[in-house]
Formats: C-alpha cells, structure tokens, sequence
C-alpha cells in the first residue's frame, strides 16, 4: 500500500467487515460448497458424469447455443448501438430505454413469451413454419432465447465507448483520403474491437448459465434440446446430488475462466485507452 | 458491470457529412437495428398482453385474484422485503469501503462481488441445496431440530439474496469513485462524525443512483426463476412465488391465467426502466448544467481579452 | 499550394463562430492563425480543410473553387490538436495509413516511411504503438502522417497545445525549420501569440469570429491595427485619451494611445531628462528583476506603465519618484492608426531661446 497515512474518514473497519462477512457467508462459503463436493467424488465417479453423452450432449448443445447467441448479439448489438449513438430518428429515446427490458424482465416471463411467438402456431412462428422451419423446440429457439437475453450485454459494453470515440480519429482518416468504409472498417472498428470482445464474453457467459427464458423454448428433449443447467435440475430432482455437482462444477470453472478473460479484456482496453 | 452502470447518453452535435454514411445506408441500417429490436423485445412484450388478454378482461383478473395467485403474490412480495434491504445494507457498506479507503486486494474484492453475475442461477440454487437439502451437509442437524429451509421461505431468501447481491454494490461503486471523497473528509475536518457524514454529505449526492439500484434489485429479486425453481420445491400457495406460478399454469396450458401473472411482472420490469430513464435523465440534466457553467466561464475569459 | 478564403462565414443556429474573414496566404508560407478561445480560428482551418461546411464564402486552392469538394479530395494533410493517432497501429503503420489509401506498392509504402521516420527524428521506433510514445514524439509522428500523402497544404490546430512547455520551444523551432525546408504552405491555429510570433512568416489575428489584421509578425507588432491587436500582441498599456500626455498636447483629442515598455524612459530626480518638460512625473509601484532588464511598474499620467530598464543603470526603490518620458504613442482612430512622437523632446525652441 502506498498511502501509510492514517485514513481520515471512518467506517473502513465496520463496512469492510460487514460486506467480508456477508460477502463470505453468501456466496464465497456455498459455492465451495460445489467444488468440495466435487471433490468427495472419486475420479471415475466425476469422468462417468461428465463424459456420460446425455450430459456431453447437453454440454456441447449449451456451449454451441451460447456461442451463437454472442455472435449474433455482437452483430446486431454493434449495429444497435451505431445506430442509437450516431443516428437520430424517432423513437430513438424509447429503443434506447427499451435495450435494457432482458435485465428487467423475469426470465420466465421472457421463456414463455418467446415460446409463445416461435412455436409453430405463434405469431413469428407461422411465418416459418410453412417453409418447413421449426423454430421453437430446437437450438434455433434456444439461440433465439439467448440472443433476447445477452444483447444487452454487447450493446451497453459498446455503446459508452462509441459515444466516448472522438471524432477526430474518423477525421484524421478522412483527411488521408481514406473513404467512408474504410475508415470505419480500418479505424472505428478497431477501436470498438475491446469493449465489443467484453460484450461478447459477457453475453456468452450469461448463456451458458441462462436457465429460465431456454427451458420453455427448448423442449428439454434429451440428446437434442436439452441444456446443461436444465441436466442440473434434473438431477437434482433425482436426487442425484453427485451427478448435479460435478455437472455444475464444469460449468462454473468454464464461467469463471470467462470472468478471467473479460477482466483482461477490460484492464488492457483501459490501457490502451488511458493515452490521450 | 458495465451494463448495470448509468450510460452516459450526452446529447451529440448533428454528425457532419464527411463523418455520415449515405442516406440510404442510414436508413437500411436504422431499419435492420429497429426490425431487430421489435421481433427481440417489443413483440414477446405485446405477446404477453394480448395472450392475457385472450379470453377477456374477466377471465385476466379472475387469474390474478384465484388463491393461488394472492399466495404467490404474498411470497413474492415478502421474499423481496427481507432480500433488498438486506442487500442494499451490503452495497452501500461494500461501496462506502471500496470507494473511500485504499486496501490491498481491492481488485479481488470487485472481482468476487461479481460472481454471482457468472453463476448460473440453477446453480446458485443447488448450493443451497447441498447445504441445507436433506442429504446436504447440514440436513440431518436441520431435520433433528426441525428446522426448514430448502423448500421453504428460508431457502427462497438465500437463493434470491444470491442471484441479486451485487447489483445495489455495483450501481453505487462507480457513482461514488467519481464523487471523490474530498467532501467526506472536509466533513469530517469540521468535526462531523461518521453517520452524519455519510446521510448529510454522501446520502445526497447518491440518492438517485442508489434509488436505481433499489429498484433493479427488487426487480431481479422478485423475478428470479432459476435459483428458486431449484430450492422452492414448487409446493403450490406455500412455496410458489410469482415466477414458479407462471411456470405451473403455463405446464398446464392454463396460458391466459399464466400470461396474466406474466404481465404484472411485465409491468414490474416497465416500472424499472422507467425509474432508470428517469435517473439518467436528471444525471444527463446535472451534468448539462455543469457544462453550461463551463461554457460561461469560457464566455466570461474571452470576455476578458477585451 | 495558394489559399484563398473569400467572404468566409459559419453560424452553428444564432452563433456567429465565423463572420466575414477573407485573406490570401501564399504559396510556401507558414501562416498562423491566431486568437482567443471562442474567436472561430479552429472553425476556419476545418472549413479550409472540408471538415466543416462555410455557412456562406468561398474557399479557394490554386484559384480552385473547394466549398464542394470532400475532404479525402483537397489533398491536404491535418494535424490534430489531440493528434489522433490511430491506437491501435504502429508509429509506421499510422504514417503508412495514406499511402495504403493510395494503392502504392509496398516498396515504396516502406521506403516512404522510413524517409519521413528519418525527417522526423522518429528512426528506430517504427514499430512501436502510440502510446508507448512522449508527448513530443506523437506529435512528430502526427505530422509525420500527414505529410506521408503529399499534400499540397498542411493544417494544424494547435500542434503545441498539449506538449511541455520545455519541448515546446524546441518542436517549435524543429517544425518551423522542417516546414521551410519542405516549402510546404502550412497554417497553424494557436492562441499563443509568443507562438505565433515565433513560427509564423505571417499572421491572421481573429476576434469573436472576425478578421483583426493579417501581416507579418513585425508589422503586426509595430502598426496594430485595433486596441485589441495591440493588446494581444507584445506587452502595452492603452491610455484613453493621448492627447492628456506631456509631449503629445497637439494630437487630436480622445485618440485612444498604445504605450509599450520600450516607448517609455525613466529618470532619477537627481538625472532629470534633457528637456525636463517632455516628461511626466511618475511613481515607482513595483520592480521585478527579469534576468538582463529591470521591469518596472509606474504610475504616472493616472497611468499605470510597463518599463523595462537596463540593469546598467542605476537601481529604483518603490515608492520614488522618477520621470517618465513617453517618447512615443501609438495611435488609434477607428481602424487605423499611426505612430506619434513626443513634440517636446524635440521641440528645437529651447535652442533659440
């Protein structure tokens, strides 16, 4: 510590012990819970559930949804938010306050709503369905799910920093000649390449956990739409503790390594930005 | 995290040619943004009304006032009563703590205050259940002394104090990291002492974001599904609050009645939007005024030259 | 490359940024623009450069109408206050940017750069990124790129502002020297007047929008133009009305008198002047001892007066009287405004007398 100084202001003792206390008791002491029972399992206990192709199945179906629902939110989310930063249009205002309906928004009520929508009889649903195109009760639903559920994450990741982009960069490029396109291909994207890898993290993340708004849409058919966090329940209404833990164990290292990379991501994206 | 934080959404200048994609462009790309926010967000929020709806404005409030929906509503209701304010305790102490005193490990602090934002809520739930569940750990003692907490309110508490902890903490944190603690200590200079420091000079100047915060909390708090499906035990107008309701009845094809509860949680989610459109609007107002004073000082210097 | 503005005026709603400027800066010049904040000099470099549009006027390159062409097509090369280096590339890649734009080879994309590496004084850190540059050496690598494409005008919106003070100077000298040796026709936006005066071949002195005076920094210097030409640049004191000043009875009255440090003599009372009447009587206020001069405070003709005094002389207190002989008053009526001299000091009468 640098500063040896006595500290002035009062509380540090009370607040800090406060939120350590709470802090632990929450959420440090139950999730070890997890690894310590993982840890009762025995080698092939652990690799029998894990590598069980129910449970492959299940988590390779999570992994893929997941990582398809970021891509599509990086896209659309970067797009989205051009549009609100750098565009004026009716209704801007309202979209604007719009984005943050997934984080409000129960994820059952969002499960049951979307169901409702793409399920073959739904409104979006039966647009497809003659076409052959199933929509709910298969990995496209779950995707869609996921993307209702992660877009805000990319779209509040990128937006500040479009709004913090100083104009001179798109400047300097034009007065190099550089056209229209390739300034925002060579110059703005670059720039927004950090927050929108955290956006993107932070969505795929949220998906490998999402629980509520996918058990609707998705069928939970065992094999083919049934996700990891789903497996969980179900094992543990069989209960079947064991089984759940270790499931539960792999998916918390995976979330945890992404809570790594995003802090990375974040601290060298402050970095780099810090010089003028 | 980022997207809990007050976006700041200063007002720019109208974007000058050379910066502007064609006309055309803009309209293809303000078209796509808009189609696909509307089938993402706005048509699964008409859905849940008009399915409410379906059967008529007497079938809509007879779901919500059935006994089951009155029990669930109860639970929910005193399911968030004991979490935010037990949270918001938690996020204003952690705040206070991080943002005014410098201690080694801060990062790790911010960092493990996080996590439940990268737990899945089933999990979240299974750890109470290895905990308290009657082959958890502490089960048998639980069961000697006939205490109840998986599948009852104790367990619904936890696992909703879980999912929200950090949302009142991260709302606070970078309000007050911005506000510096000059004030503070100026306070405290003049003889103040800790509490009055913090309600006379802190409490002012936070108000709005901690209001936020309360408000996205109790929406979390009282919409969490995943966490409490898992230690609720679905027992119906005991262990049901208003999510797992929705659940039930939507599992029995009764879709108006389970749209209709959906729909006040739809509302619950509008009300929270609405208080943060109206929080950013008086940040995005104070700090207007902040640059008005600025550019007057700049008029006033240039005035000086004459 | 000529620059010609004609008429030039910008409004952003009721807001006058630009209002009426016209001037002409030859081809090879190194021209400043200079003025308060708030007095549209940065405004007028991003119309010259399209990155703004003129309200209404004219902006002429070579006697070529500019007002409709984009900025990628002027050929010009822009030097950014903040520098806008792109962060994310390398010092060679940013200097390379334009000529990527170009379509050169790479060959001559390399070679380029490493020449303009070596001009700038940046060989060896071609692959380092921006922010692992000093202040200074951003800014060389800033005008490094915009060099790179060759354009006919060099624009830079205070390329100092955001470097120590203790390099400025030397960037100073380096830039001016560079810009000569390149014949590059270059315009600069400062609000430093010792800047302007010490780079510019000639300046562009603005004002809540409006052309003050254009000229070289001497001419400037010894004929302003307005009170706040005078004001803005070198030190001065402006007295109300000339005319009330010994030795200056005979000028018309209620002209305005700019009265700079070196106008100005003082004398002890025991070493009184020549023609002792030429001079007002004065008070010492305050001395500050400015290395080769004294400078010094007095109060005289209601007054108060810069004079700097060679330390050869002898020492004033604060406090003592002196006499203060304006030996002359630079006068101003509406727009112009010419130099008087003190008529009692060189009032030959007390000969025949």
């Amino acid at each position: 510590m640098r500063n040896t100084s006595k500290r002035l202001l009062p509380g540090f003792g009370l607040t800090m012990g406060f939120s350590l206390l709470y802090l632990s008791l929450l959420v440090l002491i139950p999730l070890s819970a997890v690894f310590l029972k993982a840890a009762t399992l025995s080698w092939d206990q652990f690799w029998q559930t894990v590598l069980n192709p129910r449970v492959l199945a299940s988590f390779r179906l999570t992994f893929l949804t997941s990582l398809g629902a970021a891509a599509v939110n990086a896209v659309f989310g970067l797009l989205v938010a051009w549009v609100l930063v750098r565009y004026r249009f009716p209704g801007r205002r309202f979209l604007d306050g719009l984005i943050d309906i997934p984080f409000a928004l129960p994820t059952a009520v969002a499960g049951i709503a979307l169901t409702t929508l793409y399920a073959d009889s739904g409104w979006i649903g039966a647009l497809f369905a003659p076409l052959g195109i199933k929509l709910a009760y298969t990995p496209i639903g779950i995707t869609i799910a996921l993307v209702f559920i992660g877009l805000p994450f990319v779209v509040r990741t990128v937006q500040p920093v479009l709004q913090e982009l100083d104009h001179s960069f798109e400047e300097a490029s034009a007065c190099l000649g550089a056209s229209r396109t390739r300034t925002l291909w060579k110059v703005v994207l670059p720039e927004l390449l950090p927050a929108l890898l955290t956006g993107f993290a932070l969505a795929f993340a949220r998906g490998l956990g999402e629980y509520g708004s996918v058990v609707f849409i998705s069928g939970n058919m065992p094999m083919k739409t049934e996700i990891a966090p789903l497996l969980i329940m179900t094992k543990l209404e069989q209960f079947d503790y064991a089984g759940a833990t270790a499931i539960a164990a792999v998916l918390l290292v995976l979330s945890f390594l992404l809570l790594f990379v995003i802090n990375g991501l974040q601290r060298r994206a402050n970095r780099v930005q810090r010089q003028a | 995290m980022a997207s809990i934080a007050l976006g700041p959404a200063a007002e720019s200048r109208e974007t000058p040619a050379h910066l502007n994609e064609p006309a055309w462009v803009r309209v293809l790309l303000i078209g796509l943004a808009v189609l696909f926010l509307t089938l993402i967000l706005l048509v699964p929020l008409a859905a849940v009304f008009a399915e409410a709806f379906k059967k008529g404005a007497a079938v809509y409030l007879q779901s919500l006032t059935s006994k089951d929906a009155l029990a669930a509503i109860r639970l929910t209701l005193a399911v968030a009563a004991i979490a935010v304010p037990l949270n918001v305790l938690f996020g204003v102490s952690a705040a206070w703590a991080v943002t005014k005193f410098r201690f080694r490990g801060k990062q790790l602090f911010l960092t493990l205050t996080d996590l439940p934002f990268a737990v899945s809520p089933v999990i979240a739930g299974l750890v109470f259940i290895l905990l308290f569940g009657s082959r958890g750990w502490l089960g048998p003692f639980l069961a000697e002394h006939d205490l109840k907490i998986v599948f009852a309110l104790p367990g619904i508490v936890l696992s909703t104090l879980f999912v929200t902890f950090p949302f009142v903490a991260r709302e606070l944190i970078p309000l007050m990291e911005a506000q510096g603690k000059d004030e503070e200590e100026a306070a405290v200079s003049l003889g103040a002492g800790g509490w009055r420091v913090f309600f006379r000079v802190t409490l002012p100047g936070i108000k709005w974001g901690l209001l936020y915060g309360i408000i996205l909390c109790n929406a979390r708090a009282m919409g969490e599904f995943g966490a409490v499906s898992v230690v609720s035990g679905h027992i119906r107008g005991r262990t049901n609050t208003l999510p797992l309701h929705v659940e039930i009845l939507y599992n029995e094809y009764q879709f108006a009645a389970a749209f209709a509860a959906a729909s006040l949680l739809v509302l619950l989610a509008l009300v929270t939007l609405a208080v943060k459109s109206f929080v950013e609007w008086r940040h995005r107002r104070h700090a207007d005024a902040l640059a008005a004073r600025e550019r007057q000082g700049a008029l006033r210097e240039e005035a000086a030259w004459r | 490359m000529e620059v010609r503005v004609d008429q030039l005026s910008k409004a952003y709603g009721g807001f006058h940024a630009v209002e009426d400027v016209s001037f002409r800066i030859g081809s090879g010049k190194l021209a400043g623009l200079l003025g308060p904040s708030g007095s549209g000099k940065t405004t007028i470099l991003r119309m010259l450069a399209g990155l703004e549009q003129p309200s209404s006027g004219d902006v002429y390159f070579d006697g070529r109408r500019m007002n409709d062409v984009r900025p990628q097509q002027r050929g010009i090369g822009f030097v950014f206050q903040n520098y806008a280096l792109f962060r994310h590339m390398t010092v060679a890649d940013n200097i390379a940017f334009g000529l990527a734009v170009q379509r050169k080879s790479r060959t001559d994309i390399r070679r380029k750069v490493e020449e303009l590496l070596e001009l700038t004084g940046l060989a060896g850190l071609g692959s380092r990124l921006p922010h692992q540059l000093s202040g200074g050496q951003r800014q060389r690598v800033a005008f490094a790129r915009a060099l790179a494409p060759e354009p006919g005008l060099l624009l830079l919106d205070e390329p100092f502002a955001a470097i120590d003070a203790k390099i400025r100077k030397e960037l100073r000298a380096w830039l001016k020297e560079t810009i000569g040796r390149l014949g590059i026709t270059s315009l600069f936006v400062t609000h430093d007047q010792e800047e302007a005066v010490e780079v510019a071949d000639e300046i562009v002195i603005l004002h809540r929008g409006r052309l003050e005076q254009h000229g070289t920094p001497e001419a400037i210097y010894r004929e302003p133009q307005s009170p706040f030409v005078a004001g803005f640049i070198g030190e001065s004191t402006i007295v109300p009305d000339a005319s009330s000043l010994r030795g200056f009875e005979e000028e018309a009255e209620h002209h305005q008198g700019l009265i700079r440090p070196e106008y100005v003599e003082l004398f002890k009372t025991n070493r009184p002047p020549a023609v002792r009447s030429a001079a007002e009587e004065g008070v010492v206020r305050r001395q500050f001892f400015r290395g080769s001069f004294w400078e010094v405070e007095v109060e005289a003709a209601g007054a108060q007066l810069t004079v700097h005094r060679p330390l050869e002389q002898e020492p004033l207190e604060p406090g003592e009287p002196v006499h203060v002989l304006i030996h002359r008053v630079y006068l101003f009526r509406g727009g112009t405004g010419r130099m008087a001299e003190n008529r009692r000091k060189t009032d030959p009468m007390p000969v025949y007398l």
